[in-house]
């Protein structure tokens, strides 16, 4: 995975990074964004996945470059992240996934069987109930802290309380029968949660997770999968966490 | 063949958006009430069909679904024609640009657009509530930002996934819908292209027959 910075872009499309001089080819899937950021490493979990070759373009948000014209080009909101595969232009992580998993399907495991729609109704599931919560508690407990800044914890305890509630859904449908969210096998619908979850599980509400038979097992068996640990390695998380 | 079946009210903005894709495609459908009052939607029986205990929930024969936007794909996919193909699956660009729009709707517009109608309507109209003029203010900052981005999107194409209407465009409607009964419906005015883009989504007889069923 080669990197670049997007202040470089102006250099030229096709600029190499060359070590000892030598000419690197670049993969033609590039990603922007930084690897601390659950809503990109999203993407990188599927990318993973699907064992697909990326480089990896970084928009460091603590420099502003995700408000950068060049960046804007690729994402007119100016969130992270986005994707370029070849002259496709895609944002909007979930956007994202699924574009990749739909095209380069058969390069890995099929994240997304059709016509399946226990995967369908679980895939949606992650985005309005799970996520907004996760983010919550994760940002204000684990991020916020990293960084030197203070919590709200008020909140950060009231979204906790939700996502308990919200996890007790997740345990029963995970007791009955359903080895993974979409029942049999990995599908996107695991994927999609996988990035948010895993700072869950580093945070000090890590027990939303740890006192819930099923969900532990779902959890350990998820990140158990060799794409993941390739994920993970990528997360510049400090030795702290 | 039978009908199939939504559960909720149509006036609630998530079962509407299920209800666009059904009229768009003509197809039969029965509308099965969920009592809120009566505390229906926690009953064992909508439960069976939502875990989550929330409106919608839908049936097609044996088939459970819930999830708005799940089940209003798998509505786009039951009855897409030639004519009629709202979601552009056969066509990987095509469908990027479909899902893009239609996160964004989810995410970034409605999360800027929903408080409003939550402060302005539902809140007052529902509960007795009285409206919170801070959050509106807040809400239609960052909503001005996003028409923005809108207003530029919208004069390269005709719709937001491209030249074609799409299964993005209509996901808009039912918030869009409820925010023009608020007094800062007129906010679109200031984006011309934005406003006829809205203006031909209300045109068609689907939404004009389905808007009727969610006036009070």
């Amino acid at each position: 995975m080669q990197t670049e910075h997007i202040e470089d872009r102006s250099q030229g499309e096709r600029a190499s990074s060359s070590k000892e001089g030598r000419e690197v080819k670049m993969a033609a899937i590039k990603l922007y964004g930084m690897m601390l950021s659950p809503n990109v490493t999203r993407v990188v979990t599927v990318l993973n996945e699907l064992g697909l070759d990326f480089d990896s373009v970084d928009v460091d948000l603590r420099t502003g470059a995700h408000k950068h014209p060049d960046f804007l080009k690729l994402n007119p909101f100016g969130q992270i992240p986005a994707l370029q595969d070849g002259d496709e232009v895609v944002f909007e992580s979930r956007a994202i996934n699924r574009y990749i998993a739909t095209k380069y399907g058969s390069s890995g495991p099929n994240l997304l069987p059709t016509p399946s729609a226990k995967m369908e109704a679980w895939l949606e599931v992650e985005s309005p109930h799970f996520f907004p919560l996760a983010q919550t508690v994760v940002y204000e407990l684990l991020i916020k802290p990293l960084f030197g800044a203070t919590p709200d914890t008020a909140e950060a305890d009231k979204k906790a309380a939700e996502l308990d509630k919200l996890l007790d859904v997740y345990e029963a449908h995970l007791a009955a029968g359903n080895k993974y969210l979409a029942g049999d096998v990995f599908t996107l619908a695991d994927g999609n949660h996988m990035s948010w979850l895993f700072l869950l599980t580093k945070s000090p509400k890590a027990e939303l997770v740890a006192s819930r038979p099923h969900v532990k097992a779902w959890w350990e068996e998820i990140s158990a999968r060799p794409a993941w640990a390739k994920t993970v390695a990528s997360i510049p998380l400090p030795p702290a966490v | 063949m039978a009908p199939v079946k939504v559960f909720g009210q149509a006036m609630s903005p998530n079962v509407a958006r299920v209800l666009v894709f059904l009229e768009e495609a003509g197809a039969d459908y029965e509308l099965v009430d969920v009592d809120f009052q009566a505390k229906e939607h926690k009953s064992p029986d909508h439960l069976a069909r939502n875990p989550f205990g929330q409106i919608p929930a839908f049936q097609d024969g044996d088939l459970v679904l819930f999830e708005s936007r799940a089940v209003a794909k798998y509505v786009a996919r039951k009855y897409k024609t030639d004519e009629a193909d709202l979601l552009r699956e056969g066509d990987h660009s095509e469908a990027a640009m479909v899902d893009v729009w239609t996160e964004v709707e989810a995410h970034t517009y409605s999360a800027a657009l929903s408080p409003i109608v939550y402060e302005c309507l539902i809140f007052p109209l529902m509960h007795g509530k009285p409206t919170d003029e801070k959050v509106v203010d807040e809400s239609l900052g960052k909503l001005r930002k996003v028409l923005e981005v809108y207003e530029e999107r919208l004069s390269k194409h005709r719709y937001l996934a491209g030249d074609f209407l799409s299964f993005a465009d209509l996901n808009h409607f039912p918030y869009t819908f409820y925010f023009m009964a608020t007094p800062h419906g007129a906010l679109f005015e200031s984006y011309p292209r934005v406003k006829a883009w809205w203006e031909s989504i209300m045109s068609r007889p689907a939404i004009q027959k389905l808007s009727a069923t969610m006036t009070p």
